[in-house]
């Protein structure tokens, strides 16, 4: 086979296998951070505490490695191959909020670090708050007018 | 067992968002947006606690649970508090990740310096 021929085929053949590929390792790798945390969850749990306080410490344990690894420019190379398993847990949004504040700080503390920081968790938390504060309004109607109990 | 429904759900969440990313090429800022809001309507809907029921942290893990603690705050502040639980709930529910995510953030922009781009 000639090598332009090849190049070509490689060109044909190339986004299937990787689209699929993409798949089973966001699936992977979003799937053992989920593990961990049910781990983490389960161990707190079993130290007595209540479900809540449980689930915020996890929360908390997974915020942290994920903020380490950014400062140690670990991310990059993990989302090179998890992609989508490591954006789409809480550890994504983490490392959004750390890597700008760390990229940003350079210039400076007001309009740097502390405008940057939210670049990313801004949207999350406006939109996040918009959209439950619109159907709490419906459900707070909802409950004044006698619809559910 | 318990592990095996959060790897599961979690990991299908997250290669499900992968293929939307790979199809859409949207932004990971507009992806945590989406589920985010996703998270909200699924809870409102009455669909997101039985999945926390059954994948326990495969589905709060994900970054929809965070939007699903959202909604649980506020109807829960609603149902305590009346009208101003609409104002109150949200943050309550998500303090910690939010809290968290920030305070440490700042920690580590004072103690890391960015990366040089290879």
């Amino acid at each position: 086979m000639e090598k332009q021929e090849y190049q070509k085929r490689v060109e044909q053949v190339t986004p299937k296998v990787k689209s699929a590929g993409t798949f089973f390792k966001a699936f992977l790798s979003g799937g053992i951070i989920c593990v961990i945390g049910q781990i983490l969850y389960n161990w707190f749990y079993s130290m007595g505490m209540p479900h809540l306080i449980a689930n915020n410490y996890t929360t908390l344990i997974l915020i942290t490695t994920s903020i380490l690894l950014t400062g140690f420019g670990l991310v990059s190379p993990i989302v090179k191959f998890a992609g989508a398993g490591y954006l789409v847990p809480i550890t994504g949004f983490a490392n959004s909020v750390a890597s700008c504040a760390i990229e940003f700080k350079r210039e400076g503390q007001v309009f740097g670090i502390g405008s940057q920081i939210f670049a990313i968790a801004g949207p999350v938390i406006l939109y996040g708050t918009v959209t439950s504060a619109l159907f709490g309004a419906i459900y707070y109607v909802i409950l004044q007018i006698g619809w559910v109990g | 067992m318990v592990y095996l429904k959060a790897f599961l759900v979690g990991g299908l969440i997250c290669g499900l968002v992968q293929i939307l990313m790979d199809k859409t090429k949207l932004l990971p800022g507009r992806i945590m947006v989406l589920l985010v809001c996703t998270g909200v309507t699924a809870g409102v809907l009455g669909l997101y606690r039985p999945l926390v029921e059954f994948a326990g942290a495969g589905a709060t893990v994900p970054l929809c649970g965070f939007g699903y603690s959202l909604w649980e705050g506020i109807r829960t502040a609603i149902n305590d508090d009346g009208f101003i639980g609409i104002f109150k709930g949200g943050f309550t529910a998500s303090s910690i990740g939010i809290s968290a995510s920030i305070l440490i953030s700042y920690i580590a922009s004072l103690i890391f310096d960015p990366k040089m781009k290879k």
